[in-house]
Parts: C-alpha cells; sequence; structure tokens
C-alpha cells in the first residue's frame, strides 16, 4: 500500500518513433516500496514504456510526475537524480569492461566515494559471483551472472525505483528463482520495482499489482492475485484454457 | 513509359539541343568551361550510382578517371586512333572496376571509404615505377588534332556533352529498373534486401562497374584534351571529392540532382574562387561544411518542398 | 648485423606511429567519425613547437603540453560546435564534412606559413646511444619513449578514470551509457579534445625528426590509417602494436625496396589486411 504521493505516476502518457505511435493513454501509478508488474505479449510496448519513463524517450503527450514533480523534458541524468533506474532489456553490460567497472559505471552520478564502496561490497554480498568474477570481462559471464551484474549495477546508483525490463528472457529456473528473491529483498529494503515480464507467472508471484498492457494500452490493472485467477488472463498469456 | 519517366527524357532532350547551340553564342573561354562543367557533370552522375544509390562512400572515382586517362594516352602513344582509345579506356576501367570490386565490395562503411580513396594511391605509385611504359612523373603527350584552336574547342566541347548525355540517359533507365531498386533496398538494409533475394554482390558490382566506365572516358576525353597528363594531374583526391560535394549539393541519388550540382560548383569557383586564388581550398572547405549542416539533402529537395509544400512526399 | 639496426630504427619509427595513431583510432572508435583533421592537427602541433623553440627557446619536448592543450581545445571546440551536429549521421557525411573542415585549416596554415619546409635543429641535442652493434641517435629515442609514455598514460586515463571509463562505456552502448547518466555530448567533444591532444603532442614530438608543412598532413594522416586497420580501432594496446609493426616494416620496405616505395608497401599492406581482416591484429569489433 501506498502512503503520500505516488513515487511514480504517469498520466495519459503516449509515445511513439517518428510517425509511429506506439503507447496510447497510458495511465500507471507505483507507490514507495511497491512492486508492481507491466505484462503483455512482444511488441505490447512494454519496453517503449520503459524507456519513457528513464528518459530515453521523448512523450508526445501527457506527464510523468516523480515524487510529485514533473518530468518534462528530463534527461537520464535528471531520472537517475530523482531515483530511477532502468535495468534494460538484454542487460545491455559493458562486456569488455570489468563486472567491478560496470558496477561501478552504474554510481557514475555519485561522488560519495566512500558509500560508493560500501554499496559495491553490499552488490558483491547479494550476489557472491560477481564478487568472485570481478575482474572479468563482463561479456564473458553466464546469462544468469550478467542479469545479476545488470541489477547490481543498477543497485549502485542507490535508487528509490528500479525498472526491469525482461529479468527473466533465456534463464534457466533455478537462476530465475535466486534473482525473484534477492528482488523481493531489494523491495522489502524499501526500494520501489516495477518489473516487465513475459513469464507471467513468475511476475504476478512477485508482485502486488499488476497492469496489463496490450497494442499500447494498459486494458486490466489490479492486484496481482485477482489477475492471476482472471480467466481471460490466464487463456491469453498462461496458456491455461 | 510512365510519366515521370516521359519528363525525365523530355528535361534530358531539352536541355541537351540548348546546350548544344552553345558554341553559337559562346566564346572559346566559355566552351572551355562548360566542357569542364560537362566533364564533371559526368563524374559526379557516375558516383551518385555508387554513392547515391547503392550507399557505398566510394573514393575511387579519382582513381577511374586517372586509369581512363592513362589508358588512352597509351594506345594514343602506341597509334591507336583517339575514338577507339576513349572507347578501350571506358572498356578497361569497366573491367578495373569489376575486378576492384571483387576485393573491396565485401567491406561496408569507413573501411570501404579508405580502400577506395588507397586504389588512387597504388595507381600513382604504380605509374610512377613503370617511367618506360607510363611517362612515370615526367607524365604522358598526346597527338594533337590537327584543327583551329576554335574547332578544338568545339570538339571537346561535343565530346563531353555527348558523354554526359549518355550518361545523364543512362541514369534515367538504371534509377527506374529493377537493378535501381535493388540498389535503394541494398542502401536501406542490405541484408535484409540479400535475404529477399537481391543479388547483393552483382548489384553492387554493376554500381561500381557503371561508377566507373563513363568517368573512365571522361579521363580520356580530357587526356586528349590537355594534351598531356601526370599523375598527380589525373589521380588527384579533389576528382574524387569534388563529384562528391556537387552531388550532394543537387541531392543524393536523383538523377538531375548530380548535374546540378556540378552546374553550381563550378559556377562559384568561376565567379568567386579565381579572384582569391590563395583560399581556394579554404572556399571548397566552407562551402563543404555549410553544405552538410544546413543543407544535407541538397539544393533540390529544398527546391521541391518550396513547390511542392511540406508533408508531400514526391 | 645490419638487420638489428633497421629493426631498432623500425621500433622507434614505430613507437612515434603509434602516437601519431593513438588519438585518431580513439575518434574513430568511440564516435564513430573518421577525422581526416587529424593529421593537419599535427602539423599545427609541430608547429607550435617550432615557434615555441625558435622564439622562445623552449624545447619541443616541453612543447608537448603546449601543443597538445592548445590542440585540446581547438578539437573539444570543433566537436562541440560543428561536429556534434551531424555526428549520427552515415559514413558520407561525416567524412565530407572532416574533410571540408581539413580544407580551411590546411589551407589557413599553407597562408600563415607557407608551404616551406621547416625543421628544428636542437642546440643541445642528447648523445647518442650505442646498444651493442646499434646505434640510435639520442633526441629520437627519447622522443620515442616520450611517445610511448603518453601512450601509456592515456591507456591508464581511459582504463582507471572516471572519465576514461565514461568514454569506454560510450564506445561499448551509447544507449547504456546514458542510461547510467553519461553526458554523451560532453563525453564526444572530450573525447575528440583528447584526439586532438594525442595529435598535438605527436606533432610536437615529430617536430625534432620530420620536415614541417602543411604539406606533410596527408603523410601523416595515412600512417594513422594503416595504424588502425593494422592493430585495430579505439584500442590503445592495438595501436601501440599497430604501430610498431608499420615502423619495422616501413623499416625493412625502405632498405629493400628505397624510401619512396616503403609508402607504397605500407599502403600495399593496408589493402591487404583491408581484404583479409578488416578489425585488425588485436581484433577488436571496431564500426563498420
Amino acid at each position: 500500500m501506498s502512503v503520500g504521493a505516488p513515487k511514480l505516476a504517469i498520466e495519459r502518457l503516449q509515445a511513439g518513433y517518428g510517425d509511429v505511435q506506439v503507447l496510447w493513454d497510458i495511465t500507471i501509478e507505483v507507490g514507495t516500496g511497491e512492486l508492481v508488474c507491466l505484462i503483455g505479449s512482444n511488441g505490447a510496448g512494454k519496453t517503449t514504456l520503459m524507456r519513457c519513463i528513464s528518459g530515453l524517450l521523448a512523450i508526445t503527450a501527457g506527464q510523468i510526475v516523480v515524487d510529485g514533480r514533473s518530468m518534462a523534458q528530463a534527461t537520464p541524468a535528471d531520472f537517475l537524480r530523482a531515483g530511477i533506474v532502468h535495468v534494460p532489456e538484454g542487460r545491455r553490460l559493458f562486456s569488455a569492461m570489468s563486472v567491478r567497472d560496470n558496477l561501478l559505471m552504474g554510481a557514475y552520478l555519485r561522488d560519495d566515494k566512500e558509500r560508493i564502496a560500501e554499496d559495491l561490497d553490499r552488490v558483491y554480498a547479494m550476489f557472491p559471483i560477481l564478487a568472485e568474477r570481478r575482474r572479468q570481462d563482463a561479456g564473458t559471464l553466464s546469462g544468469g551472472e550478467q542479469q545479476m551484474c545488470a541489477l547490481g549495477r543498477g543497485l549502485m546508483a542507490r535508487p528509490s525505483l528500479v525498472l526491469i525490463d525482461e529479468l527473466s528472457l533465456g534463464l534457466a529456473p533455478r537462476v530465475m528463482e535466486l534473482l525473484s528473491e534477492r528482488l523481493r529483498e531489494i523491495n522489502r529494503s524499501g526500494v520501489a520495482v516495477l518489473l516487465v515480464e513475459q513469464d507471467v507467472m513468475n511476475a504476478l508471484e512477485l508482485a502486488t499489482r499488476a497492469y496489463v498492457i496490450d497494442q499500447g494500452r494498459v486494458t486490466k490493472a489490479g492486484l496481482s492475485a485477482s489477475l492471476a485467477s482472471d480467466p481471460a488472463i490466464r487463456e491469453a498469456y498462461m496458456g491455461i484454457a | 513509359m510512365n510519366t515521370l519517366g516521359m519528363k525525365s527524357w523530355i528535361a534530358l532532350a531539352v536541355v541537351a539541343v540548348l546546350l548544344a547551340a552553345l558554341p553559337l553564342v559562346g566564346s572559346n573561354y566559355f566552351l572551355r568551361i562548360a566542357t569542364t562543367v560537362c566533364m564533371y557533370a559526368v563524374m559526379a552522375q557516375s558516383w551518385n550510382f555508387i554513392g547515391g544509390l547503392a550507399g557505398y562512400p566510394s573514393f575511387a572515382t579519382a582513381a577511374f578517371f586517372g586509369f581512363g586517362a592513362y589508358t588512352s594516352a597509351i594506345l594514343q602513344n602506341h597509334d591507336a586512333p583517339m575514338l577507339l582509345a576513349w572507347g578501350s579506356a571506358g572498356l578497361a576501367a569497366f573491367l578495373f572496376a569489376a575486378f576492384l570490386g571483387g576485393a573491396i565490395l565485401h567491406l561496408r562503411g569507413h573501411y570501404f571509404a579508405i580502400a577506395s580513396l588507397i586504389i588512387a594511391e597504388m595507381l600513382r605509385e604504380i605509374v610512377n615505377t613503370l617511367p618506360d611504359f607510363t611517362g612515370g612523373g615526367k607524365g604522358l603527350n598526346l597527338p594533337f588534332l590537327r584543327i583551329s584552336v576554335t574547332a578544338q574547342a568545339q570538339f571537346f566541347f561535343y565530346a563531353m556533352l555527348a558523354l554526359a548525355i549518355l550518361c545523364t540517359g543512362a541514369a534515367i533507365v538504371i534509377h527506374r529498373s529493377k537493378l535501381g531498386f535493388g540498389l535503394r533496398c541494398i542502401q536501406q538494409n542490405e541484408d535484409a534486401a540479400s535475404i529477399l533475394g537481391v543479388n547483393a554482390y552483382g548489384y553492387k558490382t554493376a554500381a561500381f562497374c557503371l561508377s566507373a566506365v563513363f568517368v573512365g572516358v571522361a579521363g580520356a576525353i580530357y587526356a586528349s584534351w590537355v594534351n598531356y597528363i601526370d599523375p598527380p594531374d589525373v589521380f588527384d583526391v579533389l576528382l574524387a571529392i569534388k563529384p562528391m560535394v556537387m552531388v550532394l549539393l543537387g541531392g543524393l541519388g536523383t538523377i538531375f540532382g548530380p548535374p546540378l550540382g556540378a552546374v553550381i560548383l563550378l559556377s562559384f569557383e568561376e565567379l568567386v574562387w579565381r579572384s582569391f586564388l590563395t583560399v581556394h581550398a579554404a572556399a571548397l572547405g566552407f562551402i563543404i561544411v555549410v553544405l552538410v549542416l544546413f543543407l544535407p539533402n541538397g539544393i533540390l529537395a529544398l527546391v521541391r518542398e518550396r513547390l511542392v509544400g511540406r508533408g508531400t512526399v514526391t | 648485423m645490419i638487420y638489428l639496426q633497421i629493426a631498432a630504427n623500425g621500433l622507434v619509427l614505430g613507437g612515434l606511429y603509434a602516437c601519431i595513431a593513438v588519438g585518431f583510432s580513439l575518434v574513430w572508435g568511440v564516435l564513430n567519425v573518421i577525422n581526416i583533421l587529424h593529421g593537419t592537427f599535427i602539423v599545427l602541433g609541430s608547429y607550435v613547437a617550432y615557434f615555441a623553440y625558435v622564439h622562445l627557446g623552449i624545447h619541443p619536448f616541453v612543447s608537448i603540453a603546449i601543443a597538445g592543450g592548445m590542440l585540446y581545445a581547438l578539437g573539444h571546440a570543433l566537436q562541440a560546435g560543428i561536429i556534434n551536429r551531424v555526428i549520427t549521421a552515415p559514413v558520407l557525411i561525416t567524412l565530407t564534412l572532416t574533410f571540408g573542415l581539413d580544407l580551411i585549416l590546411n589551407n589557413a596554415m599553407l597562408v600563415a606559413f607557407t608551404a616551406d619546409y621547416r625543421g628544428i635543429t636542437l642546440a643541445h641535442p642528447f648523445r647518442s646511444l650505442e646498444i651493442g652493434p646499434v646505434f640510435l641517435p639520442g633526441d629520437r629515442v627519447a622522443a620515442m619513449a616520450l611517445a610511448i609514455l603518453l601512450t601509456l598514460l592515456l591507456y591508464r586515463l581511459l582504463r582507471d578514470s572516471k572519465i576514461g571509463r565514461a568514454i569506454v562505456a560510450v564506445r561499448m552502448d551509447r544507449e547504456a551509457a546514458a542510461l547510467m547518466g553519461v553526458d554523451i555530448k560532453r563525453i564526444n567533444a572530450i573525447t575528440f579534445g583528447i584526439g586532438a591532444f594525442m595529435a598535438g603532442a605527436a606533432g610536437a614530438l615529430l617536430s625534432i625528426i620530420f620536415p614541417i608543412s602543411p604539406l606533410n598532413s596527408p603523410v601523416f594522416l595515412g600512417k594513422a590509417f594503416v595504424v588502425c586497420v593494422l592493430g585495430g580501432l579505439g584500442s590503445v594496446p592495438g595501436a601501440l602494436a599497430g604501430g610498431l609493426v608499420l615502423g619495422v616494416i616501413e623499416s625493412f620496405g625502405s632498405y629493400w625496396l628505397g624510401a619512396e616505395r616503403a609508402v607504397t608497401l605500407s599502403l600495399g599492406l593496408l589493402l591487404l589486411v583491408l581484404f583479409v581482416r578488416p578489425s585488425g591484429l588485436t581484433g577488436r569489433r571496431g564500426y563498420e
């Protein structure tokens, strides 16, 4: 349950690429410390929405409000300073840089050296395998390790909201379980999460609330529990007749 | 033939007739400038095949020009008749491009640009190291035509004009053909085009050879016109750059853009820079910078926008 | 034994070539721009060193910092003001733009300094070194050592400093770097400035070895090209390796075929490498 102004409020957002409009009239909210997920099939516009929320893509209508402040014309750096971190689809690690350097890049905008070092240790504690591989090139890591590194890199910015685009893509179930557990930990420490997922079952298990996006519009919203038992959702996204 | 195609042929015919009447009203000096314009129109139009349609930034124009010039000069120095030498130069340039294409067309972007740029340097060095055959650094003389100065000026003007008309005619045909369409697809996305069945390698090579054949003949005509050639003259990198700038000026990938660009750039040169010889190069540089920053689609596109109005697809 | 001397000469030359090329390689790798101005930047650096020596008595090695600093400012301004406007445009556009800018700068130098070749003859040259059968002029060795030192400093900067990490990150994935809060425009300008700095510094070093004239800028540009293609783009170790290889090949080429043919040889080598393996010796994926 959210208290006070929501961390992130998106109102009637529209966006697209050139002449092609992708998102129509999107209204979404994430409260402080909430874990919300966004589900929908491929091409529904989830990644486009993520890019708008992190400042990579300019919106054509509507507003993005963070902590009650409008983010009109904001750059990615502005969003970072507002506490929002985007862990992109496909991880997008700097492949020929070491794990450690990748993590440090996450703290690029910060200059509090001591606390950065503390946070680095915290990430290593959360994902020991990263500590082990800290000097290796990030491109040599396995899929699951890369996802951990990407998540860790995001955490290095001390976010209050993490946008995660496709956590589970290409990952083995065991790794996915570990990541889900860590994600719950992160959320319990007070960091809000907006999770975009194709693996609907997993997403609804993790999140308290969910939005369904279809062809660029929000078609359903509600508590994960009720969406999980909604027959239309079960049929469309979980293949259960 | 559709109306747009007809319009192009009519336009070409009108321009050809008007220009053919030039010797009646122009002085020898003016004819010389017109001949140069025709020559550059050929080079710009030719570059447009590989650079404008296929999207491969070729700097090989200088190489083809010099190759044609030297082929013709060497043949004529071995008693070949002039017109035969010109034709052979074109054919030789065509074959040279086919051969060269095999070596460098698999490269893309910057790498292709560098490779094509170096070809001229390599040819220059080869010429320098075979002086018995090519005259080396001392250059080659060509036989004079035994006619009056005025007759010469007219003859070479008509020769270059004919070549320019031929080349533009080829452009009209090619741009609207399957080859032209395929080349445009290659420029957009070569891998996708290949998957869809476009013979990318064959089309690219064809475009490259087309960018060479007319330029080779132009080089041959130039050699006969000036009666003396040497390596720095016919392999000059500006012979690669200026046609490119002309096409950018006139409109990349259009049919009448290249010749238009040639007219504009050379007029500028004639009117303005001749008075400022020491800053000649800087003036060209300035034009290039302004062009790239403010007129990326060329003048033709600007004119179209004004006439047809924004938002219309022409 | 003459081969040892030739090889040594080649390595000395090669160290300088590495320094000539590394700034060019950085700009190409990070910004995807072939900076045709690079050769002219080098010559400008040489002129700065020349005038500093002739009029102020400042040793060219000290001018490394002066020439480097001035060229950094020039490069940064050019990139931020002009080149950045078309940074995402296709190869043809960026190449033509830097070519046009080079025409302007080179012409300006021709007008200001004339094409006359100038040279620096040091009043107090270093002593020559004799290492076994090999004889090396002291100044050249010192220049080479400084060249390699500069190159290594650049390497450290890129790997160990925050700004260096940002530059490398931009090279690898521009959008991901933006997500980290990196100001791409600023990094572009800084990188171009660094490339210009290295060119100016190289020019100062070269001023005691090569004749100075605006006519030489294509020569240096050509060397930079060859080293980049040989050694791979955007990689400092690659530039070092490529430079040394080119130096040694040219040295032997000069000995066996004569000095002018040595240039043709390096061009032929370039073509061969492009044909066979465009990504160079260290093979890191460059830009296509």
